[in-house]
């Protein structure tokens, strides 16, 4: 067949079926170190290992909160961390039914010649890192390409290398057992409107299956991550139903069937907002051969972060404001959310930062 | 509700926000034209020009799918009238290219894609019904053509099996003995006339035998004629081939190319673009080989629809099913479905209403068999599966007619019992029942061209 069957490829198709689950999403917990740093100063808390590790402990014991979710996305310190009794969090999230993911880029750098476009990098002993991250126990990993709207960009040239990389990756992924998510994000940040949106979204989804065929990626086995389709930070927002619409109908132009999940990035909006337009994607009544669910970052941390403030009296309140988000975004999947999480503070808060980097 | 309204835009959200669910339809007031008349656009075609905001509501109305209510007081002054009917919206920017026809392709794609139904592909150039004409020892002047086109088109209960028929250029202007043009015969039995409107292939110089296909001089002009004639789909038939070099990538994109080119341009005319790209099965290659090249040849077809602003609403793709090569042992129904609804899964989006398979010289069982197959298959399918047949439909039915007028009752007989098991084969209930012996014969032809 055009994709090359790994050794792993009932394996990749079962763990990727599986983080589709219907009432099931992935929490983004890969924030890497500097990224962590600036989420623990903005409630003065100190970026020490101690503490990234104490915040993710936080996350991860949650009562309640792991039967919502079928992956969480780890970054490589914290593959290797324990529960303060000593437990590898690897086997936390393995009782809970949940996979451990690994992010496996190095970040993003300049394109030459361009306008402030990026590629990403990591490719280098990517096989070798990705046996590791197995042998550890994760089973999916993560890579973010970036594009950007403007009134020249994105370029065929920044499509065209981050469809390659993403392609790559992910082939290399599925050699090493490990499922890949497909991350093109296309930022959000401009004064265009929806339709802009779309028709680049559909560009860029088109141009990265061209290059998962190419590179005989085998898309039973893999994820996608996209952005929804919305308007510009700086133009007037929608409703849910008019994102949903365009969103649905962008990945019906560009995603094959065979892929079985999509799991969709929040990229600066609010916890809310991102619960909301997810649930309407669920409730539209068209052909969606691949289910719908979340990977999301700041939109299921945020009130959690604010509760917590680093004050091990606040566990609980901290621990229960992660929980009222992890149960709406799973009712959102579902297309039964009805909009009434007791709404931390900050859960309606935009989580927007210009130029986003993390 | 027309609302007199300068930022139309910001209203539409609020409007939305506030009222959930309600529909709302845009027309474009436009200050142009002799003496400052105030013109209406839907869709990017005037409708009229008028002078009054109740003037304007009156046109709209007209006009289906938009619901209007009586204005409310105090909005008379003519101004920018702005109502949003985003599905048609003549500033549609997305990927895909958003005509006047849009609505109509897209409608008319999902009735061809009716589970059920299917396409009788009768479009056989002069010089091939002619091969056809002579295997019978009939003679290939335009008398017996018309006659045989209209032994299928009058086949007593065969057009309800049928969505579509292509037609030959020919064939499109004909009529019944009694002097009924067939295109009128098949409207009226709910069935769609298509056209096909490639001129056939030429060799790349450099290559090993493999083809364009050409037909691009005035197709836009002649797909505007062929919508007047009442043809609302078209056809254009790319060719590749398996080999050990085969296919190159030059012939991929150009066939590739070459496809989006006809797509788009049929779309701009009105008529729904079957896609056509045909992987021969000439070789002695095994199925694996067939779905590898079959996966990359559609990705790339479908790369290039999306960088042509194709919209895929409006289209319907008519490939080959996945096989072994013509020299290669045959396999089961359930394999051949297994593999190429794979193959389909893995590069056809969702948004493609139907796929038309073609027969490529399987014999006319064979093709149902396999259709059915797969449409037992339990899989998610998000397009229906059904059939594009043209000698798998009409072989049998053309030896039992051998041009003589007695055998057109029993001819249109097996015309009848192909359509219906294959109807029954796109709903995955085919028994298997009604193989004569003629439905087995394997209707392969090597290098075939049509």
């Amino acid at each position: 067949m055009s994709c090359f069957i790994s050794k792993y490829a009932d394996e990749l198709a079962k763990n990727a079926a599986y983080i589709g689950t219907p009432g099931k999403g992935i929490l983004a917990a890969d924030e890497s170190t500097g990224t962590i740093g600036k989420r623990l100063s903005s409630i003065n808390v100190e970026n020490i290992e101690e503490n990234r590790r104490a915040l993710r402990e936080l996350l991860f014991t949650a009562p309640g909160v792991l039967q919502y979710l079928s992956g969480v996305i780890l970054f490589e310190e914290t593959l290797y961390q324990k529960t303060a009794a000593g437990k590898p969090f690897v086997d936390v999230l393995k009782e809970g039914g949940v996979l451990p993911g690994i992010k496996v880029d190095k970040g993003t750098v300049e394109l030459n010649g361009t306008n402030g476009e990026t590629f990403t990098q990591g490719l280098d002993g990517l096989a070798q890192r990705c046996q590791k991250y197995y042998e550890a126990g994760a089973r999916f990993a993560k890579w973010r390409a970036v594009l950007k709207i403007g009134a020249n960009e994105p370029t065929e040239l920044a499509i065209q290398e981050n469809a390659n990389g993403l392609a790559m990756y992910a082939a290399i992924c599925q050699q090493c057992g490990l499922v890949p998510i497909v991350e093109p994000e296309i930022l959000v940040d401009g004064s265009h409107d929806i339709k802009k949106c779309a028709d680049v979204t559909e560009r860029v989804l088109a141009a990265c299956y061209k290059a998962l065929n190419d590179h005989h990626v085998m898309l039973e086995g893999t994820l996608l991550k996209p952005n929804m389709v919305t308007p510009g930070s700086e133009s007037p927002k929608v409703a849910p139903e008019v994102i949903a619409e365009y969103t649905v109908r962008a990945l019906q132009r560009t995603v094959p069937a065979a892929v079985p999940a999509i799991v969709f990035l929040s990229g600066g909006q609010s916890e809310e907002e991102a619960t909301l337009n997810l649930n309407a994607m669920n409730k539209l009544q068209t052909k969606k051969p691949w289910s719908l669910s979340f990977s999301f970052g700041r939109a299921l941390q945020q009130s959690t972060l604010k509760a917590w403030a680093g004050k091990e009296e606040n566990l609980k309140k901290a621990q229960d404001a992660l929980l009222v988000r992890c149960k709406a975004n799973s009712e959102a999947t579902l297309g039964t959310y009805k909009g009434d999480a007791k709404l931390g503070e900050g859960a309606a808060e935009s989580l927007h930062v210009s130029n986003y980097k993390y | 509700m027309i609302v007199n309204s300068v930022n139309g835009e910001s209203m539409e959200n609020a409007l939305r926000a506030c009222c959930k669910g309600i529909k709302i339809g845009k027309i474009l007031i436009h200050r142009e034209g002799e003496d400052n008349g105030q013109q209406i656009f839907q869709n990017q075609s005037m409708l009229r020009q008028c002078r009054a905001v109740a003037e304007a509501e009156a046109i709209v109305k007209d006009v289906a799918e938009t619901e209007l209510h009586s204005p409310p007081t105090g909005v008379c002054s003519f101004g920018f009238a702005h109502i949003i009917h985003l599905s048609s919206s003549p500033t549609l920017t997305m990927s895909a290219f958003v005509g006047k026809y849009a609505e109509e392709l897209i409608k008319n794609a999902k009735y061809i894609a009716t589970p059920g139904k299917g396409i009788l592909a009768a479009d056989e150039s002069t010089g091939t019904i002619g091969k056809r004409l002579s295997s019978i020892s009939v003679e290939n002047i335009e008398s017996n053509r018309q006659a045989l086109r209209q032994l299928l088109f009058t086949s007593p209960n065969a057009l309800s099996y049928l969505s579509g028929v292509i037609l030959f250029e020919e064939t499109l202007y004909q009529k019944t003995s009694d002097g009924k043009p067939f295109v009128e015969v098949l409207e009226e039995n709910n069935v769609i006339p298509g056209i096909k409107v490639d001129k056939g292939t030429v060799e790349i110089a450099g290559t090993n035998g493999e083809t364009t296909t050409q037909g691009f001089d005035s197709l836009g002009a002649r797909c505007q004629q062929y919508y007047k004639a009442g043809a609302r789909f078209a056809k254009w038939r790319s060719v590749l081939k398996i080999g050990p070099n085969e296919p190159s990538e030059l012939s991929i994109q150009q066939n590739a190319q070459g496809l989006a080119r006809y797509a788009i341009i049929c779309q701009e005319n009105g008529l729904v673009p079957i896609v056509e790209p045909e992987v021969l099965t000439d070789g002695p290659h095994d199925i694996q080989k067939c779905a590898a090249v079959t996966e990359t040849v559609l990705a790339a077809v479908y790369k290039a629809l999306n960088e042509h602003h194709v919209l895929l609403e409006g289209t319907l793709l008519k490939p080959n099913m996945v096989t072994p090569g013509s020299d290669s042992p045959k396999v089961a129904p359930e394999l051949v479905a297994q593999y190429t609804v794979t193959a389909l899964r893995r590069t056809v989006p969702p948004a493609v209403p139907g796929i038309v398979f073609l027969s490529g010289g399987q014999s006319e069982e064979e093709a149902t068999l396999n259709l059915d197959a797969m449409n037992k298959l339990e899989v998610l399918k998000p397009w229906t599966l059904s059939f594009s047949f043209g000698r798998a439909l009409q072989q049998s039915t053309l030896k039992t007619w051998g041009g003589k007028k007695e055998n057109v009752g029993k001819a249109q007989e097996a015309f009848l019992s192909r359509c219906k098991a294959n109807s029954e084969a796109t709903l995955g209930k085919y028994g298997g029942g009604s193989a004569g012996g003629l439905a087995s014969e394997s209707l392969f032809v090597k290098g075939y061209k049509y």
